[in-house]
């Protein structure tokens, strides 16, 4: 996937050149490309002065960065205690055997990637599924799919 | 928007806003709190406006609209609050509006379908604060959230907003410490170490640079109070955080937030520059020769980072691992310089304690413990949200009064707090006063301050495993006993959990759980076995249950359960079938159905769409 080198250089000049800066350009480049690509560590190596190993580190260690492209749509579906409480181990089986994947990889279509996260922090609605920027409270195993289906 | 460059004009200024606004106007306040706007809160906000316009009313001189931050009662969202009436609407959608214009605002009636109604005595209540949900609760920490729109300065001004800095700046900054030393203010993150001793070791060393840092990776899971501070109440975090670096003598500060919370990123960002602008952060502070600045960082969705040592090194572009805890942060902190780390909710108790002073605050709650404390109570309870309440209350007085009760007439069974380095609490100490110290005699913690009320239905092994499999992932994997202590930890829950438990695998679990409570770098490790240590102490009999008789008490583990259909419950309406993912159920049209255990996944489909509570797990 061809990465827009421009738009690499644009996020990193938002910020500071300091290593500070670096988990906050990593995280734009998520957000934008949605993923972190190889390019965008080299020139980020190389505007920062900072080892392309390093960059590598931050990219493993933080749950938010993928170093793998991401489906259009991200389906977060929350295992926080409150979820897991009241379901959530169901919506997220319904969810894998549904769509014919494991949770942490994408759709073959590229269209979602499944994660789960510990808490949204939106424990009152539990079960939570967020897709997107999109909540979804009280989440039920057999209504889950019609809720998917609206992503194209 | 012009500076503000001293104390007398803030007060002018204050009273500017209070006079220009006329509190008889009905004040429409919709809550636009994560929960509330995944309930179609937005939708309610436009629905009011065109209704304005197609009575003919005008918003500011009719009516008054404010989005305001969360009222914690989410679970009834999207939540709608009439003043100075005193009314609260729940549940309501676009199409309630025109009519609740129309009775509330025009005539004062209240719209009866949309009030509380308890759950066990079947009272109406349109009150706002006679709910049981509001009326057991003191909001210190909470003051203003629900009340005030969190991108308005203004708003925040009208409720004392900066008062407590205007006193502070005319204070010595030494005794600023002392004020919060003679408060009691324990950290509200989960430690409960004294706020104002931290302060004091901090200004203790010698230096030229020091920095504030506000911890806002709300990281417990079923914790959700410094979120809602963030998005709800920004000023009180930045203005908390302004005091405290006066007091010390720091002039750069950093708050550092959750990935997951883009709404408290946006909201503080905003309120950061409105503070800039009026002149409360900068150079020379309400005109003193105070400078200070704040910049926000966003996590990178790490659990370990809410470890202080962690944090300061992810601030500062690194991965975030912790290190060992024999250099102190106040001593050497971020950047190797002396820091003060504080979460969000003790920043955001900082300006009522300066502004009230620490005798007010001290005389709330228990010695040990002083001030109320902020809590999430979820789970199968009935009321959910986040609840402030004097420290002590009980246990039982949290679920009960302000819970109503267990889910669904349930067996109360337990109560989980502090998050995965906390433990689980049985129904047999509901007595017990919240506070740090007894939490902790009890074997689990004050945490963060997350309330997951368990009933009947919960496996207690199943949330042991729960946690420490959250830990196994969350684990940075510097130091042996938390990388591989815990896996171990974990297979040996599987197997629990799965029917292949064996005589000698609690032994095994309480030796691994001592190794890893004396050897581990950091609070992760070193409290990670609290999970597993206190559902062996209150409930090891279910434990038994799972590896000397394969059964799961509570019908949670999956290996160990099935499902079936009562004859006697089913009415034959094929539901189930036609939604069962692998076909294994069949049976007539209006005769009982019947489910082929070989084939069936319990994947809880069929209990889910049944109307009529036929199916059975054991």
């Amino acid at each position: 996937m061809a990465v827009d080198i421009r738009k690499v250089d644009e996020i990193i000049g938002r910020y500071a050149r300091s290593e500070e800066s670096l988990l906050a350009i990593l995280q734009d480049f998520q957000r934008e490309f949605h993923y972190v690509p190889e390019e965008g560590m080299h020139r980020l190596s190389e505007a920062l002065v900072v080892p392309e190993s390093k960059i590598y580190a931050m990219g493993t260690f933080y749950k938010a960065l993928s170093l793998e492209p991401r489906g259009r749509h991200t389906v977060k579906v929350c295992t926080g205690t409150a979820c897991h409480l009241k379901g959530a181990g169901q919506i997220i089986e319904t969810i894998e055997r549904e769509l014919g994947v494991k949770r942490n990889c994408t759709t073959e279509d590229q269209r979602f990637t499944i994660e789960s996260v510990n808490c949204v922090g939106a424990c009152a609605m539990a079960p939570v599924v967020v897709v997107d920027d999109d909540y979804f409270g009280h989440v039920r195993p057999s209504k889950v799919m019609d809720m998917l289906n609206k992503y194209k | 928007m012009d500076k503000i460059t001293s104390c007398e004009q803030l007060e002018r200024c204050r009273e500017g806003i209070r006079a220009s606004r006329n509190a008889d106007l009905p004040m429409v306040m919709i809550c636009f709190g994560t929960g509330c706007q995944a309930n179609g809160a937005r939708a309610v906000a436009e629905a009011f406006t065109e209704a304005l316009d197609r009575q003919g009313l005008k918003v500011d001189v009719d009516l008054g609209i404010k989005t305001t931050g969360c009222h914690g009662y989410c679970e009834n969202g999207p939540l709608v609050a009439i003043m100075p009436a005193d009314i609260l609407y729940l549940k309501v959608t676009p199409k309630d509006v025109a009519e609740i214009v129309e009775k509330s605002i025009k005539k004062g009636e209240v719209v009866d379908r949309l009030i509380y109604k308890d759950v066990n005595t079947k009272e109406a209540i349109a009150r706002y604060t006679r709910i049981p949900f509001y009326k057991f609760q003191q909001r210190i920490s909470l003051r203003n959230i629900g009340h005030i729109d969190p991108t308005s300065v203004d708003d925040y001004l009208a409720v004392d907003g900066y008062a407590g800095l205007a006193k502070a700046l005319s204070m010595d900054p030494d005794d600023i410490v002392t004020e919060i030393e003679k408060s009691g203010l324990r950290g509200r993150g989960g430690g409960g170490f004294p706020t104002g001793q931290k302060w004091r070791s901090c200004k203790a060393v010698s230096s030229e640079v020091r920095y504030v840092i506000c911890n806002g990776d709300e990281g417990d899971p079923g914790a959700f109070m410094d979120r809602s501070i963030m998005e709800g109440d920004p000023h009180a975090v930045i203005e908390g955080m302004i005091i405290g670096a006066y007091a010390i003598g720091a002039h750069k500060g950093y708050i550092y937030v959750r990935d997951e919370y883009p709404l408290a990123v946006k909201n503080l960002q905003q309120a950061l520059d409105a503070a800039r602008q009026q002149g409360f952060l900068g150079d020379a502070i309400l005109g003193s020769d105070f400078a200070f600045d704040l910049k926000i960082s966003r996590g990178g969705g790490a659990f370990v980072c809410g470890e202080s040592s962690a944090l300061m090194r992810s601030l500062e572009g690194k991965v975030g691992e912790p290190r060992a805890k024999y250099i102190r942060s106040v001593e050497k902190g971020l950047y190797e310089m002396p820091s003060v780390l504080n979460n969000v909710e003790t920043w955001s108790n900082v300006p009522e304690i300066i502004r009230r002073g620490a005798a007010w605050y001290a005389g709330i709650g228990t010695a040990g413990s002083t001030g109320t404390k902020v809590f999430s109570l979820v789970g199968k309870v009935n009321n959910t949200g986040l609840v402030e309440v004097p420290m002590g209350i009980t246990i039982r007085e949290l679920v009960e009064n302000i819970g109503g009760g267990v889910l669904g007439g349930k067996r109360f069974k337990a109560v989980q707090t502090g998050g995965p380095s906390g433990g689980c609490i049985p129904v047999s100490r509901m007595d017990l006063p919240i506070d740090f110290d007894s939490l902790t005699e009890a074997g689990s913690m004050m945490g963060s301050g997350g309330i997951i009320v368990m009933d009947e239905n919960t496996c207690m092994v199943d949330v042991a495993k729960y946690f420490i499999s959250f830990l196994v992932e969350e684990s940075c994997g510097k130091c042996t006993p938390c990388r591989d202590g815990l896996p171990r930890m974990l297979k040996i829950l599987t197997d629990i959990t799965e029917g292949r438990g064996k005589s000698g695998d609690i032994e095994m679990l309480e030796e691994l759980c001592d190794v890893l409570s004396w050897g581990a770098l950091c609070g992760l490790g070193t409290s990670a076995p609290n999970p597993v240590l206190s559902t062996l102490r209150y409930f090891r009999e279910e434990y038994e249950a799972h590896i000397r008789e394969k059964r799961c008490p509570a019908g949670v583990c999956k290996a160990l359960i099935t499902y079936s259909i009562d004859a006697e419950a089913c009415t034959g309406c094929t539901l189930c079938a036609r939604k069962c993912p692998q076909a294994c159920i069949s049976g007539e049209k209006k005769q009982p159905h019947v489910i082929d255990t070989a084939r069936c996944i319990k994947c809880g489909v069929c209990k889910d769409v049944c109307n009529f509570d036929a199916v059975r797990v054991k």
